[in-house]
């Protein structure tokens, strides 16, 4: 009896904070990268656009780790059974990546950058919970910042 | 030392190409911050602690290739990639690597 008020309370506040930092982190994102889209351009591609004469170049990372709630985790292990998409794991993993873009367009913003080309993404499980389940993934955003010179 | 993910570098040219560099580190958490983390696995959330840790792992890696660059005389490391894999439970290895060249300025 006493195990599954343990196992209820601990899916309702899973639930509950999970949820409450879900939906602010969303708003934070979204309001970030609002802010960034025009100052820093995102380009995934390998050479840099020609039109930059004077320039330099700095690698700049950006990362997030973001933990999976116990709610979370329930809800996929009963998809496991079933099959089929795992939303849960979708918006976890979808909120470290853009989390870890945002991190990088900052620090190239920082460092007077107008664009990032060459951006990759490098996703890594790094602790696992009971069974192998997903206790909380890594996302690493990486690219080279183009810092303009500035015109004498 | 010039470190960049690009292939070619705006405004320079590659004069020697010196092979591949890498550098890595293997970093365990600590049991407190693990605490820490199985907290966060019932609420849920970013786990700050490990994201400074990894980011220092990974400096720690980026200094190590830019030392082994250095020794073969290179003064750039072209297309650096990051690879992160967790090697046991609570280690992780951090791993970055590219290629050593001499560039020259051109005009």
């Amino acid at each position: 009896m006493s195990e599954l008020i343990i196992f209820i309370s601990l899916m309702l506040t899973g639930y509950i904070f999970g949820q409450m930092a879900e939906r602010g982190h969303y708003r934070s994102i979204l309001r970030r990268e609002e802010a960034f889209r025009e100052r820093v351009l995102l380009m995934p591609v390998r050479t840099p656009p020609p039109l930059q004469r004077g320039c330099t170049t700095r690698l700049v990372t950006g990362s997030a780790v973001i933990s999976v709630d116990y709610f979370k985790r329930f809800v996929a292990g009963l998809r496991n059974l079933f099959g089929g998409r795992i939303t849960t794991y979708e918006s976890l993993l979808d909120r470290a990546r853009r989390e870890a873009i945002l991190r990088m367009q900052k620090r190239a913003h920082a460092a007077g950058a107008t664009m990032v080309v060459n951006l990759k993404l490098e996703t890594a499980s790094i602790s696992k919970g009971i069974g192998d389940s997903i206790g909380s993934v890594e996302v690493l955003a990486y690219g080279t910042a183009i810092i303009p010179h500035r015109e004498p | 030392m010039l470190i960049t993910n690009l292939e070619i570098v705006p405004g320079h040219r590659i004069t020697r190409h010196l092979g591949l560099v890498q550098g890595s580190t293997v970093r365990a958490k600590h049991v407190g911050r693990d605490i820490m983390a199985g907290f966060k696995n019932i609420f849920g959330g970013e786990l700050k602690a490990y994201t400074e840790l990894l980011q220092e792992s990974r400096e720690e890696a980026l200094t190590r290739m830019k030392q082994q660059a250095e020794a073969i005389g290179a003064n750039a490391v072209l297309n650096v990639r990051f690879s992160t894999s967790s090697l046991t439970q609570g280690a992780a290895e951090l791993f970055a690597y590219g290629t050593a060249v001499v560039l020259e300025e051109t005009r």
